[in-house]
């Protein structure tokens, strides 16, 4: 194609029709795709939703049922809107364990997993301030949760509390900024999902050996059409949300208006915040409890630098795999721990979870690293005198990579 | 969350009622078989009809639909009354018009009215604003399987009422075996009879309750027949569209995966 030879194109072209990729990635490697997918869908449904909302707490309300009751499709809009963020934060999710099981965030790539978390905080960011703009109950609850974390920052805490909310309560400033903030940083995803994809590109992708590939492929068609499968599969599930069951992911106390007089019985974020909500509440004073949440996802951040593996795929690093899975499973029960009441079978429960969590990164990972590394040098020498190998100069370089 | 309260209640009741309430876990919230259920669930038209003669006879004493237009009632996938009954329906109502800063009767463009209790709540999202499963162990994944509940949880409230009632701060406030707490500052509404059914149905109780149920989750979500469908489309065509995909991409990864193993 000619248009590919203009500079503007020529990067397209290089990222999404002749970049060279591994020829042995599964289907895990779909989610980055996807995720961008479901970023697009968010931003369409999202700028469309814009145009018929109303930022002010009497109205806003009332503009999404108008929204859900009169506008043609609107409800459409308004299902993809709310259960896209519920279906991104799926693949995200499924992204970072993939990330993390077949280790693409193990040098040269540190730099595409750290734009990564920073994607991830900011699409938190993004998806609470979301929930903030129907102003029903569990919005203006949940915000005024949120915002009361800063108030750990000693000596201002109240008066940073304050300057975020624009008065002395959640009110019409914070809603408005908050709208503000979910639009503008939403745009910010797009930027740093480039940045993530230009970053990557450097290196070229990770692959399920774990071993740097010289067996390469074009994007287009092979990959394009394999990630047009897992697109389908992946609408396949979020229409299955959004035409079905447009409910089951939310809450049903944010079909009644804000309410600054009613606490609601209980607070529950959306699904994709409980395991932080419960490793929050685990610990049973404030401060340090929003430290420690805040430490659960900086610990994302500090992987790269506590676990160096030689070999960094989990198919090759049988402990590691067993930890990884334990660590799985141990997500989820957060999670179910977040979304119960803080009562005395949940609290022990979600204590032992957080424990396993922080563990899992600090203790249990760069000691299985050390472990595996050392049997892996071993195997390496080996390897690399062996006369007959056929792989030697491609793992050697491999290895000289690594070091 | 409401669910635990209910559940935490309800199995303290449960316990100090030894047996009354012997059901336990969430089977106080009565899986009801409504017609909307399931991802090919219709509303049936008769019982909206049915539904809105409860909800004006009774319900609307108190409460208000102000999100609800009346000219929804004629809309296909809801009650689907013919126009001209709307346009009797809404001349019951006198509507205040700032154009003319005066009262006026309603028109099919204007909404229902607001609640007329200061306290009985609006009823327009009522059957969305509350969930009626919650299992198993707090999980929702049930709700896949019998819907949110909404409407289950607002029919099991209507016969929900034991008849004990209590007076606290000056309130009174009635046993409801179904609300969280266990007890509802809303009387007895419905006893059975209430109204009579322009088609005969059955007015008892069980069935008046399960009617206005059904209605308040039309007033909740009125596009709920055209979304489904949209749906049902959608995702056939999805499902064809992923096989030949899957098709296409094994065709054309042959040769690349044939070449590796020689």
């Amino acid at each position: 194609m000619r248009l590919n030879h203009y500079s503007s194109f020529s990067m397209v072209n290089q990222m999404l029709v002749s970049y060279k990729a591994p020829t042995n990635l599964n289907y895990f490697w779909n989610f980055g795709v996807l995720a961008g997918l479901a970023l697009v869908i968010q931003l369409i449904t999202g700028i469309s939703l814009a145009m018929h909302y109303t930022p002010h707490i009497e109205l806003a309300f009332n503009s999404v049922d108008h929204i859900m009751r009169d506008l043609q499709y609107g409800w459409l809009l308004r299902y993809m809107h709310s259960n896209g963020a519920s279906l991104f934060f799926m693949v995200v999710y499924a992204h970072i364990f993939r990330g993390l099981y077949y280790g693409s965030y193990v040098y040269p790539r540190q730099g595409v997993w750290w734009i990564g978390c920073t994607i991830y905080v900011l699409m938190m960011a993004v998806a609470f301030l979301g929930y903030v703009l129907p102003w029903g109950q569990m919005s203006f609850w949940g915000a005024t949760v949120i915002t009361n974390f800063f108030s750990i920052i000693p000596f201002f805490g109240k008066d940073v509390v304050e300057w975020i909310w624009g008065g002395f309560a959640v009110n019409n400033a914070t809603l408005n900024r908050f709208y503000s903030l979910h639009y503008f940083l939403s745009f910010v995803i797009v930027g740093l999902s480039a940045l993530h994809l230009i970053v990557l590109h450097q290196h070229g992708a990770n692959n399920p050996l774990g071993v740097e590939s010289k067996d390469t492929i074009p994007f287009y068609p092979y990959y394009y059409v394999k990630d047009l499968v897992g697109v389908n599969l992946y609408l396949i599930v979020y229409f299955f949300f959004v035409f079905f069951y447009p409910e089951v992911l939310g809450h049903p106390d944010n079909y009644v208006p804000a309410n600054p007089m009613v606490t609601p019985p209980s607070i529950v974020p959306e699904w994709y915040f409980l395991p932080m909500y419960a490793i929050l509440r685990s610990i049973p004073y404030k401060a340090p409890g929003v430290l420690t949440m805040g430490l659960a996802v900086g610990a994302l951040y500090l992987l790269p630098l506590v676990s160096k593996p030689i070999v960094r795929s989990g198919d090759n690093r049988p402990v590691f795999a067993i930890l990884f899975w334990t660590f799985v499973v141990d997500c989820l029960l957060l999670g179910w721990v977040g979304s119960n009441h803080v009562e005395t079978p949940w609290v022990e429960c979600g204590q032992i979870a957080t424990v396993y969590y922080f563990a899992f990164f600090f203790v249990l990972l760069p000691f299985a690293t050390q472990f595996d590394n050392y049997y892996f040098s071993l195997l390496y020498k080996d390897h690399l005198n062996d006369p007959f190998s056929r792989k030697k100069s491609s793992d050697a370089n491999d290895f000289k990579l690594l070091e | 969350m409401i669910k635990k309260l209910t559940f935490s209640a309800l199995s303290a009741l449960a316990i100090s009622a030894s047996g009354a309430l012997a059901a336990g876990g969430e089977g106080h919230i009565e899986d009801f078989d409504f017609s909307f259920e399931g991802p090919f669930g219709t509303y049936d038209q008769n019982q909206l009809q049915r539904g809105l003669k409860v909800y004006t006879e009774v319900c609307s004493a108190c409460h208000g639909l102000k999100f609800v237009p009346l000219r929804t009632l004629a809309d296909e996938g809801g009650p689907h009354l013919p126009e001209d009954q709307v346009r009797a329906y809404a001349e019951q109502f006198d509507v205040y018009d700032p154009e003319i800063d005066d009262f006026r009767s309603g028109t099919p463009t204007d909404f229902f009215p607001s609640s007329a209790l200061e306290n009985a709540p609006d009823l327009s999202l009522m059957a969305k604003a509350r969930a009626g499963f919650h299992g198993p162990m707090g999980t929702g994944i049930n709700q896949l399987v019998k819907g949110i509940g909404g409407a289950e949880y607002i029919a099991s409230l209507l016969t929900g009422y034991t008849g004990e009632e209590k007076e606290e701060y000056g309130s009174i406030f009635y046993e409801n075996t179904a609300f969280p707490g266990g007890w509802i500052a809303m009387s007895q509404p419905l006893y059975g009879e209430d109204v009579e059914f322009d088609d005969g149905h059955d007015n008892s109780l069980h069935n008046e309750a399960e009617d206005v149920a059904a209605f308040l989750m039309w007033a909740a979500e009125p596009k709920m027949m055209a979304r489904q469908r949209a749906g049902f489309v959608g995702v056939t065509f999805l499902i064809v569209l992923s096989v030949l995909l899957y098709l296409t991409n094994k065709r054309l990864w042959a040769g690349v995966k044939g070449k590796k193993n020689d």
